[in-house]
């Protein structure tokens, strides 16, 4: 910092102490929800109720490994991994297929038909959920994960085609050139240099898909009717339509449901974060 | 772009990849988002369960019935709300911290990451962790009234203040998002500008003022369409804590859709609920994109 700016402003000792203290209460507004979840995991109702702050007096594991050891937690988890890696696996083919050709090709209508796949962002799922319903319905899909998966995929679509488009067009073009100059076609292009160069891209929009389905609560909700198909969103609220007042119980299961995304998080932050604020930066 | 393409244009395999590359993106969108769009506006003119074709036509009643529900009006209104706390409280916060933490200083990377925790975790998730917060009995909130003797509020029960509630959740969730789209656009403003307003002889203040906020517009145009197309949504959130209860006091426009429509399988009154947040939807985004946005 430049020295003669300074001059004239109020002693940058106090301007520090108002910032500190402003985001040391900011922090504590989100970080004591999520840890006395966590720690009233640990403890017995009797306990929570007296202390539900403080670490626990005596920590009681068998709350965690109750649910560890027991067959729903993993099925849960089991069904929403396999929903979500179905959901963003069969969004990235689709979409980055789709983006090539509208990146590289120009034909009759294509103009247009981008513009028709815009239309996927001016409304939410949730606006055609009851047709939706019926429309899985007829295709024998409720109660399935595909019930579940296409849905996902289909809305998914929009975002992603115009993130790969973007992403394909800023390729330098003397490649494409070059390759066709030397023989290669279209798909071989798009296979075998296109979707080398894309990790970045491939890596966002993968991570924005299966965090969206891993935490999608709606389209489930519809689709799915017997708990043995329910992924964690829908299986926690039967968890707790159970437990009702145990919430020793409760906050243990919660805790255990949202340590898959926060250790995803914790590794995967740049994807994370480029990925879910990459729709609103580029879009 | 490519100049010869046109001669050469089944040699490079261009239709293939076109005929090959295409439909599945078209079949699926058409299928499970465009189709249903339609059928909704078809639907909303019928009295149907959903079982057989629909074929007891009842024209707008279907409209008319949603706009005289009171449930409807509060859950208009609850939108409204959430808009309105999205904008003046959520907004701000999230711009004050992007601006602090946008600097270099210790810590300023963890606590961007603990402040976009919330956005990462399901709603579900989070409502739950809430209702326990605002528990009666169990809750962190009640243990601080008990600590200074009073009796413990209970807050989504009531139908005074199970939206405040679940506003406070709402802030809670969503300002790490905006907060970390305001530090990118920061951390991509060229320094000098700022570097020159100050040898200019700006305060600090000043150059915060006159160049580096003018320079977020673009970002705050973008971040309030997120914020109100995201307000217009809400769902998940509220269903683990009020289910849009009591009496309704705290629904919005997707939850009422939910506990009007689909659980009790009323498709026609359902897809009329829909299609009006459809309009309402497409005439925001539309207009806004048009009015504000127009260079992005």
């Amino acid at each position: 910092m430049n020295e003669p700016v300074r001059i004239g402003r109020r002693p940058p000792e106090l301007a520090t102490l108002y910032r500190v203290l402003f985001l040391t209460v900011v922090a504590a507004f989100v970080a004591v929800p999520l840890l006395a979840t966590v720690l009233g995991g640990f403890k017995s109702l009797g306990e929570l109720r007296t202390n539900p702050f403080g670490l626990p007096s005596e920590w009681e594991w068998e709350n965690y490994a109750d649910i560890l050891t027991s067959r729903r937690y993993w099925r849960m988890l089991g069904n929403s991994f396999a929903i979500s890696t179905m959901t963003s696996a069969l969004a990235l083919v689709v979409a980055s297929m789709a983006a090539f050709v509208f990146a590289h090709l120009r034909f009759f209508g294509s103009r247009m038909l981008l513009n028709y796949f815009t239309m996927g962002l001016l409304f939410p799922a949730a606006t055609a959920i009851l047709p939706l319903f019926i429309k899985v319905r007829d295709l024998g899909l409720l109660d399935t994960y595909f019930g579940v998966v296409l849905p996902q995929v289909a809305f998914a679509l929009a975002m992603s085609i115009l993130l790969f488009r973007r992403f394909f067009k800023d390729l330098p073009t003397e490649l494409l050139e070059a390759a066709l100059v030397d023989g290669c076609t279209y798909p071989k292009f798009f296979r075998f240099v296109t979707l080398p160069l894309s990790r970045p891209i491939l890596a966002t929009v993968g991570t924005i898909t299966f965090v969206h389905s891993w935490n999608a609560y709606l389209v489930p909700l519809v689709m799915l009717n017997s708990d043995s198909m329910y992924p964690w969103p829908l299986g926690i609220m039967v968890y707790q339509g159970e437990y009702t007042s145990d919430w020793h119980l409760i906050l243990a299961f919660i805790t255990l449901t949202i340590l898959p995304t926060f250790l995803l998080f914790v590794f995967a932050q740049k994807h994370i974060v480029a990925g879910l604020t990459a729709g609103a930066v580029k879009g | 772009m490519i100049a010869s393409s046109a001669r050469r244009q089944t040699g490079a395999g261009q239709m293939t990849a076109v005929v090959l590359f295409l439909p599945p993106a078209i079949l699926l969108f058409t299928l499970f988002v465009v189709l249903p769009i339609v059928e909704a506006a078809w639907y909303g003119n019928y009295s149907w369960n959903g079982f057989g074709t629909p074929t007891n036509w009842v024209g707008f009643d279907n409209y008319r019935y949603v706009f005289e529900a009171r449930a409807f009006g509060l859950a208009l209104r609850n939108n409204v709300l959430i808009i309105v706390v999205s904008l003046l409280i959520q907004l701000p916060l999230a711009l004050t911290l992007a601006l602090m933490l946008a600097e270099k200083f210790r810590g300023a990377v963890a606590l961007r990451m603990l402040f976009f925790l919330p956005y990462v975790l399901a709603e579900v998730a989070t409502g739950l962790i809430f209702s326990f917060v605002y528990d009666g009995d169990y809750g962190l909130l009640a243990s601080i009234y008990r600590v200074f003797g009073a009796e413990a509020p209970h807050l989504l029960a009531s139908t005074q203040t199970s939206m405040l509630a679940i506003l406070i959740v709402v802030v809670w969730k969503y300002f790490g998002f905006h907060m970390m789209l305001f530090i990118a656009a920061l951390q991509g403003q060229d320094r000098n500008l700022i570097e020159a307003a100050r040898i200019d002889g700006a305060s600090r203040w000043q150059a915060l003022r006159y160049v580096s906020i003018p320079l977020l517009y673009p970002t705050i145009r973008l971040s309030i369409f997120f914020a109100v197309v995201g307000s217009l949504q809400l769902f998940d959130l509220v269903m683990p804590l009020t289910r849009g209860g009591p009496a309704d006091s705290s629904q919005t426009m997707v939850s009422f859709l939910y506990s009007h429509g689909v659980t009790r399988m009323r498709i026609g009154y359902g897809s009329a609920i829909g299609v009006i947040l459809f309009v309402i939807c497409a005439t925001f985004a539309i207009t806004y994109k048009r009015w504000f946005m127009r260079d992005e």
